[in-house]
């Protein structure tokens, strides 16, 4: 399913995701290990999340941004 | 679209064409199956008996692939909101969860590129395509079944088992071979080699044609 919902919220696997970073930064298939979601789905959503604003990338490892981080509070 | 591009169709060994596409998944790209094997197939449309069967018998085997690594992608000229319909009536109905995503080819642009129309079949939906993807992107096995015929799920996890089994060992596998028979030395490809090959203890019916269990 797609990660961000049409309001711009992300959706019930976006929210999967970003829980899955909350205690730090990890790679997609650490995330998929973690949620066990598939790797191929973990990097379509993160690539959305990412440019949601929702998640930064940095050598190949994900952590949540601002925002990403207000929307798990 | 010309002709040409509607049936022109990657080869074997070649790099799969890359895609970003609309999914039931969301949006999917190629190189996010990097690194495992991929199935992707085609089937003409939504809503049609003979794709339902073939979808319920992929879910029913999708646990097999992932067993060895293998992701599923679906794809029809339908819609996104067309997939989720029909996938949520396979399961009020049928009993059966659709676990893989499905590519919504509503341009028809992953189609042509992977040659899945063949008008003489029908100039507007895709026939039964199979392309078997290895980690590495590369195209390592292609079917292609008519309208009429529902694929085997029985061949798409042995040709799966074959290719892995081959990729592992250096070898090739015989006619209607299955995980756990005999598989073919390669052929040797000097007389010096030939020679050395009858004496290593293989089955072999002579020179060219080892069997050897692994």
């Amino acid at each position: 399913m797609p990660c961000i919902s049409p309001d711009g919220k992300p959706s019930a696997t976006g929210l999967t995701l970003l829980r899955s970073l909350k205690g730090g930064s990890l790679s997609p298939s650490e995330v998929s290990e973690k949620t066990g979601l598939t790797l191929p789905r973990v990097r379509s959503g993160l690539r959305e999340l990412r440019a949601a604003g929702f998640v930064e990338e940095s050598e190949g490892r994900y952590g949540l941004s601002q925002a990403g981080a207000e929307a798990v509070a | 679209m010309s002709q040409r591009e509607s049936v022109g169709l990657p080869r074997l060994g070649e790099t799969a064409p890359d895609f970003e596409a609309v999914t039931t998944h969301g949006t999917m790209k190629l190189e996010d199956f990097k690194g495992m094997w991929l199935i992707l197939f085609s089937h003409p449309a939504d809503f049609t008996p003979v794709c339902t069967t073939e979808f319920i018998a992929f879910a029913n085997i999708y646990e097999e692939l992932k067993k060895r690594n293998v992701e599923l992608l679906g794809l029809s000229v339908d819609s996104v909101s067309s997939h989720i319909a029909w996938i949520r009536n396979i399961e009020e109905k049928m009993g059966v969860k659709i676990p893989f995503p499905v590519i919504a080819d509503l341009n028809k642009e992953v189609a042509a590129k992977f040659g899945m129309i063949h008008p003489g079949q029908s100039k507007t939906e895709t026939v039964r395509c199979v392309f078997v993807i290895d980690p590495d992107s590369k195209i390592r096995a292609i079917l292609y079944y008519p309208l009429t015929t529902g694929r085997n799920m029985n061949e798409i996890l042995r040709i799966v088992d074959a290719l892995q089994t081959t990729d592992k060992n250096k070898v090739a596998t015989p006619a209607n071979w299955k995980p756990g028979d005999p598989v073919v030395v390669p052929p040797p490809t000097t007389q010096e080699a030939a020679e050395e090959r009858v004496k290593a203890g293989y089955d072999c019916k002579d020179w060219y044609l080892c069997f050897k269990k692994l």
